[in-house]
């Protein structure tokens, strides 16, 4: 059964009829069509799925739609402005943060709720604000230096 | 995982509104984070009709202040729990279990209340339909036979929750809200010993608030062993407090969790209390933590290493706390 559905999703507005038993990821994905947040193991062990929910990094696999009703959503496709890439994602790009790129958007969502909270962070507070996000690709060396090099530049792209 | 099932979902305002709409509805559950429950529904564990979100109850999302101790609502999330600075300066071991579940992101969503009536875990049971049906299924759940202890007539799940065993050692009260008004029962009450039936709460019941006193004499911890340190459920959990008198124990509590099918205190530790923290007290420990052990292969993790590892944390912990005392 559908009903209303009232949030706000990488800035825009939206009142949606969704169904009660679709999950936040599946209203994303197949619902407004943003792909950019993925679909790892689907069960909440991955952290590919983190999207921000007011500003704190959620697992949208996790996650019915309705139980973020009225809540800001925001996704790895509203991290870049009209200025360019965010310096998460020009950091990521820069300091090979990414290889085959499938946990990528998960793990700048989680990087960019930590640095929200915590501008400055240490390497042990990337660690752990991470810790839930897994790579197969990078070994995590070039993915921590990326958060670290995006800490250290100017907030504006 | 399968999609999910068809299901109605309602989010009331109040806890008692919870309560009536989950006395309506035969086939309900209560959702608060969802971290646990929503995986377990799509490996087909559970197929209920309708969900009560628990997220728009402000009463439940609270943590207040009084002259002994803090009322924590069970809506509260794990990450806001693990900071909260009277948690963290007066309830050490309850800020260290919140902090130890789960990886960072789910403690954003995952609350106390779902923590505490977290489902009891088993290497037969969580597993997809596909695979449970390979094996044609067990005790708990649409079979007949326990695969961990074949002629056992009940089921050894293990209750695998890290913030139980802190909120036994920090002395707890659980608020439960039923058809017949609000109840009050000590932690490690809210549980059995049984991997099928492991809380008591009646079926009509709401977990509320948990009420956590405060006493500055003692000083507690937790720590767990997982395989992975960033994001794993305790193979054992120890929750230690301990109280100091002069140069003497005052006081040991120690509570276990994923070594049986409730988190549960150990007893025995009395003996203790006016002597030293010597060789001799910590054997004693060590025994009494082995003697309540109920690990059983209910893990990918051999239940003989969880055995033998889960004294070696109570004496190390209480050791550390013993120092710092
Ligand atoms: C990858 C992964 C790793 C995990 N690791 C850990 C770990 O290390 N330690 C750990 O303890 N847990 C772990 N969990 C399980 C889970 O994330 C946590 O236990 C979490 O605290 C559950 O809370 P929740 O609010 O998400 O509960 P939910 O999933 O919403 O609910 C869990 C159960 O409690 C019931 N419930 C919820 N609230 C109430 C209430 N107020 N009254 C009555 N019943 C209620 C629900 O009906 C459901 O049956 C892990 C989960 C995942 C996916
Ligand atoms: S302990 Fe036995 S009955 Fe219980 S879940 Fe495991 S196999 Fe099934």
């Amino acid at each position: 059964m559908k009903s209303l559905l009232c949030l706000t999703v990488n800035g825009r507005q939206r009142e949606d009829a969704v169904a009660e038993n679709m999950l936040l990821i599946d209203y994303l994905r197949e619902q407004l069509g943003l792909t950019g947040t993925k679909q790892g193991c689907d069960g909440g062990e991955c952290g590919a799925c983190t999207v921000l929910v007011d500003d704190k990094p959620r697992l949208a696999c996790c996650t019915l739609a309705h139980g973020v009703a009225g809540c800001r959503i925001e996704t790895i496709e509203g991290c870049a402005s009209t200025d360019g890439l965010s310096r998460l994602q020009r950091a990521f790009h820069e300091h090979l943060g990414t290889q085959c790129g499938f946990c990528t958007p998960g793990m700048i969502m989680a990087a960019e709720g930590l640095l929200r909270a915590n501008p400055h962070p240490d390497q042990a507070e990337i660690r752990a604000a991470l810790g839930g996000n897994l790579c197969r690709c990078t070994g995590y060396v070039k993915i921590i230096e990326s958060v670290e090099a995006a800490a250290s530049m100017p907030e504006a792209a | 995982m399968n999609a999910l099932p068809d299901f109605r979902l309602f989010r009331p305002a109040s806890a008692g509104e919870a309560v009536r709409l989950n006395t309506a509805h035969a086939s309900s559950r209560f959702i608060a984070g969802g971290t646990d429950l929503l995986p377990n529904i799509r490996r087909g564990l559970f197929n209920p009709a309708v969900l009560i979100d628990l997220g728009g109850i402000p009463e439940m999302a609270t943590i207040t202040e009084s002259a002994d101790g803090l009322r924590i609502g069970a809506g509260v999330t794990l990450a806001k729990l693990a900071v909260d600075p009277r948690v963290v300066a007066r309830l050490p071991a309850l800020a260290q279990a919140a902090l130890a579940v789960a990886g960072p992101t789910h403690r954003q969503s995952a609350t106390l209340g779902g923590n505490l009536c977290l489902d009891t875990r088993c290497r037969y049971y969580n597993q997809s339909e596909f695979w449970r049906d390979s094996i044609h299924h067990c005790l708990k759940l649409d079979g007949d036979t326990c695969r961990v202890a074949v002629k056992s007539k009940r089921c050894y799940a293990a209750f695998s929750g890290d913030v139980a065993p802190a909120l036994i050692v920090l002395g707890a009260e659980v608020e439960v809200l039923g058809e017949k008004g609000a109840r009050r029962l000590a932690i490690a009450d809210l549980y059995a010993d049984d991997g099928m039936a492991w809380l008591t709460l009646k079926p009509d019941e709401l977990l509320v608030a948990v009420h956590v006193p405060f006493d500055d004499a003692w000083t507690s911890a937790y720590e767990k062993m997982r395989i992975r340190g960033s994001i794993d459920f305790p193979l054992a959990g120890v929750s230690v407090a301990l109280r100091r008198d002069g140069a003497n124990i005052g006081g040991l509590r120690i509570a276990c969790t994923g070594v049986a099918s409730r988190p549960f205190a150990v007893d025995g530790l009395d003996v203790i209390a006016g002597k030293l923290f010597d060789a001799a007290a910590q054997t004693i420990v060590a025994e009494c933590v082995d003697l309540a052990n109920r690990s059983m292969k209910t893990t990918l993790v051999d239940a003989l290493f969880r055995r033998n590892v889960t004294p070696v944390l109570a004496r190390r912990l209480a050791q550390r706390l013993w120092n710092g005392a």
